[in-house]
């Protein structure tokens, strides 16, 4: 038996620090996947509970149609992925998972995407088609379709802006604990033990779009979210509640055939429009538009 | 002509905003958002009322429109609801534990 084929590598990919450990028995894929993740690739392996674990396989799939849309069910108490390129199953109990799919790393971002969202969807975090970016400390994010301006407005981003994706933006609700001396800190405690409040916070992801480029590995406490219309000038227009609900769930990542999950992601969704100021952004595709962001 | 008889599916996302509901189909996440009739109606569906006396007391009675149009609106409206998973349509009462059924 060839020596080499039995080298396992491992790599941790870990994005909104919840961290996925993916092992493959080939190097050169696993060169791959650290090119294509870059700072989202850490070397420490966790050991908590929450370690999650990827196993790639190497069958060669029909692979039919990548673009087609992804298909996640709930079946015998594990989700099961399917697409023409791939086909996985996670346990979301254990955090473990497998998927064979093609020699392609942008298959493993579906699964990537896909576990993601399993997860955050029961935290009260989601995934959503936005870009999304930091500029003085607070993150700011963009939600549109497929040429609404994500990748504009983020090409046009000043110097002083970090960018977090141009595609997909990935938040969490973040405990932030009140001691009794006005620090904060995230939550660790029993509620009873403290005021509790929590907060949105935007996470970079290395889910790009046109822009190509992975975003910042940095967070940032969510200030706004912007519903992105092309225009021949710069302003703002309110949005109402029913109206911000309506949009952002349009633009959250649904990826599963689950009433629970979607229950969970709609209470998410409304949660998060009555906390977080929502507004239409009307915009010229110059950079005068970021005048009116942070 | 039997009644028809409506129930919502216990297991969908709803919730009312404004004074307009947003449901979301478990089965194809759908979102669908009612104006006031369609609000009327869903919040009256309780598996045990006729459609016809829901539309009646809750539609014609608050809204000014003609019972024989309104039925006929409401029946195709339950029945677009129905095939998203959101409402079980059924020609006779249903028990709450059918209703959230797929």
């Amino acid at each position: 038996m060839n020596r080499l084929a039995a080298v396992t590598h491992e790599l941790v990919i870990e994005i909104g620090e919840i961290p996925i450990l993916v092992r493959t028995d080939s190097a050169e894929f696993a060169r791959l996947l650290e090119e294509r993740y870059g700072s989202y690739v850490t070397a420490a392996i966790p050991r908590s509970a929450g370690e999650l674990e990827i196993e790639l396989g190497w069958d060669q799939l029909d692979v039919a149609d990548p673009e087609e849309g992804v298909r996640v069910r709930f079946d015998r108490g594990h989700w099961v992925m399917e697409r023409g390129d791939l086909r996985g199953e996670w346990d979301a109990e254990s955090r473990r998972g497998c998927v064979h799919q093609a020699v392609n790393p942008y298959s493993l971002d579906t699964v990537l995407r896909i576990v993601h969202s399993l997860i955050l969807a029961r935290e009260g975090g989601f995934l959503v088609h936005a870009a999304s970016a930091v500029r003085k400390g607070r993150a700011f994010l963009f939600a549109g379709v497929s040429g609404a301006g994500k990748t504009t407005i983020s090409r046009l981003a000043p110097p002083d802006v970090v960018l977090l994706t141009d595609e997909i933006s990935y938040v969490r609700q973040v405990r932030i604990q009140n001691s009794g001396d006005g620090s904060k800190n995230e939550a660790s405690l029993p509620p009873d033990a403290w005021n509790l409040t929590s907060a949105y916070e935007a996470f970079g992801t290395p889910f790009a779009g046109e822009l190509a480029r992975v975003g910042e590995n940095v967070r940032a406490p969510v200030a706004a979210l912007y519903l992105l219309a092309q225009g021949t000038e710069n302003r703002t227009e309110p949005v109402s509640e029913s109206d911000a609900a309506r949009e952002l769930l349009r633009h959250i990542l649904f990826f599963a055939e689950d009433a629970e999950l979607v229950r969970m992601l709609f209470q998410s969704a409304f949660d998060f429009v009555s906390r977080v100021p929502v507004r239409r952004l009307v915009f010229a595709p110059d950079a005068r538009v970021w005048e009116l962001i942070g | 002509m039997s009644p028809l008889y409506i129930a919502q599916n216990r297991q969908v996302a709803a919730r009312e905003l404004g004074g307009e509901m947003m449901i979301m189909s478990p089965r194809d996440s759908t979102l669908f958002s009612l104006n006031d009739v369609g609000t009327a109606i869903w919040q009256a569906a309780d598996g045990a009322t006729p459609l016809e006396e829901i539309v009646e007391r809750k539609v014609c009675a608050e809204f000014d429109v003609d019972l024989a149009e309104a039925l006929k609106d409401a029946e195709s409206f339950v029945r677009e609801l129905a095939g998203h998973g959101i409402l079980r349509v059924s020609e006779r009462p249903i028990k709450e534990e059918e209703a959230s059924e797929n």
